[in-house]
């Protein structure tokens, strides 16, 4: 029954649904970007799109959100894995109430962050009734960009760092405790160990969670709408009005395109960044 | 100087006691081994020493200072691991140098130390390689001269060769049993291997249930043990083991034959004989009175001998004959100890009579 052919059968159903639903349109919204209606090559919808006044805005906030928010889930998510793998008792209890707000949907999450921060939100009257404030803050005002790009960021680490969490949990629990014991015994202490062992061996797990987070971040968008509305455009979120308000496709076509490009520019430069030695694999 | 001192260590796991009560003290420069088989608490006890595992009660000194209550990183120990723990991350000069780094020498310090070591270890050649890129046998080099490096008072080493393939391990014992006499190191060895044990160790400390039943030169234990246990562990084939009844006057009985022994008031005792330290005769030389005869059932030609596991008074008798001796399975045996050294055990607590 073996043949050579066999696997290759075995991965052709999943390869046509990739081609089906991916491959093929990603090759119509490249169309859609780079051909006119009438079939001839153009630039225009890329001109038109960067040339838009809140393209470089969108692409700032994207860019400013993804790195004010990566690199602090990453940190955070690795003092909490330390945590919980540390724990003797409770370990599993600990990660399902932490992991609560992978369940919650992006959309739902900026919901209830609205509800905290908005002029009759929790934050306003807590504060109120302390005696803090005499009325109500509008945090979310179209003048207090600042405060509507931390409340952003506080949705999204709340939301969205459990996932890069259960990443490193993982990854941790594969490096052999006898790696510490080790490293114990020839002098180095807890900090060592975790910046001479535990990173460098987490490196594939860091890798998958960066590049998971990063992509997704450079896709916020209903976290985004939900608290900012339109006071701090993202690049998702003018795709969403080009397709939709404007009725230009092509232009949100570009604007997808934009997306891929800087996904894809990310995710070589961490796979470059935290690559593994040759022979230093286990 | 490091001596080690062991104070009335014990362990508990749960309910269970892993270890009773130690005591062990091991010279300055000393290769001490922990002999044992598996599960008997070996382990434990260098893990102990090593503070990879905190006693239940008692004390460990290293050097005189107490250590218990101290990291293992604050003992000025060493050690290699069962499986070797080599860093997959790091290469092998930095697997070397890693405890060096943790204290902050100097890099030309740091160089040096590792050139030497890895020199004496002969792996000069791999220092730009990484642990996935060598064989188990480099690997276990890689993890003694890791342990060298830091120039350790005291290094504790966890069954390091029970990995190896049996003619690579041969060959380290002998490699490590030089490089160690230099490195002028006290050593705790644990194995479970009493050649590798017998080779190497200055002392022999061998374990049982938690307890360490004779501590001795490697002659000492064999010639002299100290246990029914010992006499049953230590030798292949280990000891024989007969029922003696007494006959009065320090005369035994021991599978219809006279025997000499000691003057005690017990009725029962075991009479112990090393398979080699039996002598056989032909029939017609032999007084049937005082020497016993034994019927053949196995014969195992071992090449440098040939091993007879013969039956007597309905007991397991095995000795050791010239490999050519002319014999088959079913002959008789005329056999008698040598007397200097037969040992007697009391079957009550197992201990041995003098």
């Amino acid at each position: 029954m073996y043949s050579r052919k066999l696997p290759y059968l075995l991965l052709l159903p999943s390869a046509l649904f990739l081609c089906v639903f991916f491959l093929y349109p990603f090759v119509l919204v490249a169309w859609q970007a780079f051909v006119t209606d009438t079939g001839e090559l153009t630039s225009e919808y890329f001109m038109e799109m960067a040339t838009h006044w809140k393209f470089n805005t969108a692409l700032i906030n994207t860019l400013l959100l993804a790195l004010a928010v990566v690199p602090f889930q990453i940190v955070l998510a690795l003092y909490m894995a330390t945590l919980v793998n540390g724990m003797k008792r409770g370990r599993d209890l600990i990660l399902y109430i932490w992991t609560i707000p992978l369940g919650i949907s992006d959309l739902a999450a900026g919901i209830i962050w609205l509800a905290i921060f908005e002029q009759t939100g929790f934050l306003n009257s807590f504060m109120q009734s302390l005696g803090f404030i005499e009325e109500p803050i509008g945090f979310l005002g179209y003048q207090n960009k600042g405060t509507i790009f931390v409340a952003i960021m506080l949705a999204e680490i709340w939301r969205a760092t459990a996932i890069v969490l259960v990443i490193l949990v993982a990854g941790m629990g594969l490096i052999p405790k006898e790696y510490y014991e080790a490293a114990e015994v020839f002098g180095a202490s807890r900090w060592k160990q975790f910046t001479r062992i535990t990173l460098p061996m987490l490196k594939p797990s860091l890798q998958t969670a960066m590049i998971l987070r990063v992509i997704l971040a450079f896709e916020v968008f209903a976290v985004v709408v939900a608290l900012g509305g339109t006071n701090l455009p993202v690049l998702m979120g003018e795709i969403y009005t080009w397709q939709y308000d404007l009725r230009d496709s092509s232009v949100a076509a570009a604007y997808a395109l934009v997306v891929l490009a800087i996904s894809i520019g990310f995710t070589l430069l961490i796979m470059w960044g935290l690559r593994t030695p040759k022979g230093a694999r286990v | 100087m490091a001596e080690i001192n062991i104070k009335q260590v014990a362990k508990q796991f749960g309910g269970t006691h892993a270890l009773h009560s130690i005591d062990l003290t091991i010279a300055d420069q000393e290769f001490l081994v922990l002999l044992g088989a598996s599960g008997c608490g070996k382990t434990t006890l260098l893990r102990i020493v090593a503070g990879l595992e905190t006693a239940t009660s008692g004390e460990v000194w290293i050097g005189g200072h107490r250590v218990d209550k101290l990291a293992p990183r604050d003992r000025g120990i060493a050690m290699v691991f069962q499986n070797y723990a080599v860093f997959p991350h790091l290469t092998v000069y930095e697997n070397i140098a890693f405890g060096l780094r943790m204290a902050k020498l100097p890099q030309a310090e740091v160089d040096k130390r590792v050139n030497r070591t890895a020199d004496l270890m002969h792996i000069e050649n791999l220092l730009s390689r990484y642990s996935g890129q060598l064989s188990g046998g480099q690997r276990q080099r890689v993890a003694v001269a890791r342990a060298l490096a830091t120039e350790p008072a005291v290094l504790l080493m966890d069954e390091p060769l029970s990995n190896l393939d049996a003619l690579l391990r041969m060959e380290m014992r002998a490699e490590l049993k030089t490089v160690l006499a230099e490195s002028k190191t006290t050593t705790i060895y644990v194995t479970h291997d009493q050649v590798e044990a017998m080779s190497m160790a200055d002392r022999i400390a061998i374990v049982n249930e938690g307890r360490i039943v004779q501590a001795a030169s490697a002659v000492e234990v064999y010639r002299n043990p100290a246990e029914h246990f010992v006499g049953s562990f230590i030798g292949n084939p280990p000891m024989n083991f007969l029922d003696a009844t007494a006959l009065g006057d320090g005369w035994w009985d021991v599978a219809g034959t006279r025997i000499k022994g000691p003057s005690v008031k017990q009725n029962k005792l075991q009479f112990g004989i090393r398979p080699e330290d039996i002598s056989v005769h032909s029939p017609k030389t032999s007084n049937p009175q005082d020497s016993p005869s034994a019927t053949i059932r196995v014969l195992e030609p071992l090449g440098s001998h040939l091993l007879a596991s013969c039956k007597v008074d309905n007991q397991m008798l095995r000795v050791v004959l010239d490999s050519d001796a002319s014999v088959k399975a079913g002959d008789p045996l005329h056999w008698s100890p040598v007397a200097d050294r037969i040992r007697w055990f009391d079957p009550a607590t197992a201990l041995a009579i003098l």
